[in-house]
């Protein structure tokens, strides 16, 4: 590291040191941070208040008012009214296939370019990583055309093609998804001895069983890592859905919430409501997986 | 990564039970001699993933390409007539919406990386010292990254609304003719959208930096302190030219994200009306009425070959060392 050098110049030079200003206060910092913290919340903080009144108390006393009463009706009214159980089994039915297939998938790709030698391994990493940085609206239009001719049986699926099926948003996800776990995976896996799997080589363990029984095991940290980071992203796509599933009902939670707009027309009460439910979830992903997601997040960067 | 003996020393136990014949215990350890199961497994590990990869990422891609120089309503594949350069004529020439997209998305770009991404640099160096309730500020910024752009949207729209928004109320501006219509008025939306932007960029990157910042050396920090360099000197000559690998990521998930920019728009009013986007136009072509596939395409194309500037330039920095 080119580091190094710069630290070892400074030490040589450092003569004329002063004491730095150690232990000096942090009010400034504190304002600052309590000020931009308040800001942050906001919005959310809004739309929970919002989501508490009554539309009644609303009209009668403004919405920036205290007036009325406090309580949990517009989130049972949203939830029935807006179908939310639908969604999320929507949502349920398309996440966890997807993570499984794309650890599954990436983590064979993973083990393959990193821990057997082979000339076409940096090809294929760079082919994985790289489509996973595309915007998906590069290949949105083909691909909605290749779902849209790909003929299915109509017992199968009612538009007798992919398309409004859950299989079309698992499939564009999984492709899409896979590059960069495959990309975290393999600099994980490269982290590993080459010891584990050599004497395991000698012992006479084929490829699946390095995989399956040295490797992978070793890796449960970076997958729950990435499978966490994985929900929260499945979970949160947007646009996958919405290209290619037509019938509402069909549609998960993040981008059915789009649909409330028009539901609850301009009762803002009962869509403050909506929008809250839909954050639950990730609220609690993320209280009870912090760790998880932020190493998910890190690992993807903490090699450049 | 601690090295587990117990694995670099399999029991013999193991062995057996795999029910498979030690494959010449005696082999140079040089030589990797793969036997021909293991060759199948292997050409199976790989070729499954990377048929996806092609079958759904890169062969669409391509696609892409090819339909950008036709003329298709995306009916029957018979349809499909040659346009040469028709559609990136009428892209560049006539389509009302294209220069504005542009402007939007650098636009987009600019305020990410002047306020969003110095903003989450400024609180991860904040929160990096070590300050009371340090992991509470940091959950409070980190929030909105685990929402979705969709959510975000609507959330925001709660708060920008014209007569009933805390926003206006705010500005003591609610309910009067001087209310602004904060993502409805189209001289001020796409600012009002790259606010909402940044209140989820700046999370992100701040909780990166703040993995960069750990893992800089403490005795830099402290050679530059006992050289006389103030904390700002540090930092800038010092902790943030170390944290080169992060940099670059951020660079490159800033300039990805402001190409990729779609979610909001589309929830606030399917990215028209002062919120034209590149991304957005080959959706608007593609569902919109008049189907007009070979237009869309030419704007992803578009799309393409500007991210194929940041995509190489990362990609060609992280596999640049690397020699197998």
């Amino acid at each position: 590291m080119s580091t190094s050098i710069v630290a070892k110049g400074l030490k040589n030079d450092g003569v004329s040191s002063r004491s730095g200003s150690h232990g000096k206060s942090h009010y400034g910092t504190h304002i600052f941070l309590t000020v931009m913290a308040i800001m942050w919340l906001i919005p959310l903080g809004w739309a929970l208040f919002t989501a508490l009144r009554s539309k009644e108390d609303t009209d009668k006393y403004g919405y920036f008012s205290f007036g009325g009463a406090f309580n949990f009706d517009n989130f049972v009214q949203a939830w029935t009214q807006g179908g939310f159980p639908r969604y999320f089994m929507n949502s349920l039915i398309i996440t966890v296939p997807t993570i499984v297939l794309v650890l599954l998938f990436s983590s064979m790709m993973a083990f393959a370019v990193s821990r057997v030698s082979w000339k076409f391994n940096i090809t294929l990493l760079i082919m994985f990583t790289a489509g996973n940085l595309l915007p998906p609206q590069v290949l949105a239009t083909p691909l909605f055309e290749m779902f849209k001719l790909t003929p299915l049986p109509y017992w199968f699926s009612d538009s007798g093609s992919l398309l409004n099926t859950y299989f079309s948003v698992i499939i564009a996800n999984t492709a899409f998804q896979i590059g960069f776990c495959t990309f975290v995976l393999s600099n994980y896996m490269k982290a590993l001895s080459t010891d584990l799997t050599e004497a395991a080589l000698v012992d006479g363990a084929g490829i699946w069983r390095q995989y399956r029984s040295i490797i992978m095991p070793l890796c449960k940290p970076a997958i729950a890592a990435l499978a966490t980071l994985e929900l929260i992203f499945i979970y949160n796509d947007y646009f996958w859905p919405l290209l290619f599933i037509q019938s509402g009902d069909r549609l998960p939670v993040t981008t059915a919430i789009n649909n409330l707009q028009g539901t609850f027309l301009s009762n803002y009460n009962l869509l403050a409501a909506g929008a809250t439910i839909t954050v639950i979830p990730t609220l609690i992903i993320y209280l009870v997986l912090q760790r998880q997601f932020v190493e998910g997040l890190t690992l993807g960067s903490s090699k450049g | 990564m601690s090295r587990t003996t117990d694995l670099s020393h399999p029991s013999p136990a193991g062995a057996p039970r795999s029910g498979r014949r030690r494959s010449a215990p005696g082999t140079n350890r040089k030589v990797r001699r793969l036997s021909t199961r293991d060759k199948v497994v292997l050409a199976f590990m790989v070729g499954i993933p990377t048929l996806i990869q092609l079958a759904f990422v890169w062969i669409p891609t391509v696609l892409s390409v090819f339909l950008s120089f036709t003329r298709w309503n995306g009916l029957a594949l018979s349809d499909i007539r040659a346009a040469g350069l028709a559609n990136y004529s009428y892209v560049f020439n006539d389509s009302p919406a294209f220069w504005p997209a542009v402007q939007h998305n650098i636009l987009w770009l600019v305020f990410l990386a002047v306020i969003a991404t110095p903003l989450g640099l400024l609180l991860a160096v904040l929160l990096d010292q070590k300050i009371r309730g340090s992991k509470i500020y940091q959950s409070i910024f980190f929030v909105p990254v685990m929402l979705s752009l969709a959510l975000i949207g609507i959330i925001w729209q709660l708060f920008y609304q014209k007569d009933n928004g805390l926003l206006n109320f705010l500005l003591g501006t609610a309910g009067t003719p001087q209310a602004v219509d904060w993502f409805g008025n189209s001289d001020v939306n796409i600012w009002a959208a790259l606010v909402a932007a940044t209140w989820r960029h700046a999370g992100y990157v701040m909780i990166l930096y703040l993995a960069g910042l750990k893992g800089v050396d403490a005795s830099l920090k402290e050679a530059a302190a006992l050289d006389g360099a103030n904390g700002r000197q540090t930092f800038f000559r010092i902790v943030f030219p170390a944290m080169a690998p992060i940099n670059i990521v951020i660079v490159v998930i800033t300039i990805i994200e402001s190409l990729r920019a779609f979610d909001v728009v589309w929830v606030i009013n399917k990215g028209t009306n002062g919120l034209e986007l590149i991304s957005a136009l080959v959706i608007t072509y593609l569902i919109g009425e008049g189907q007009s596939i070979g237009i869309g395409s030419a704007f992803a194309v578009i799309l393409l070959v500007i991210s194929l500037v940041p995509i190489t330039i990362y990609l060609s920095r992280t596999f640049r060392k690397e020699k197998f």
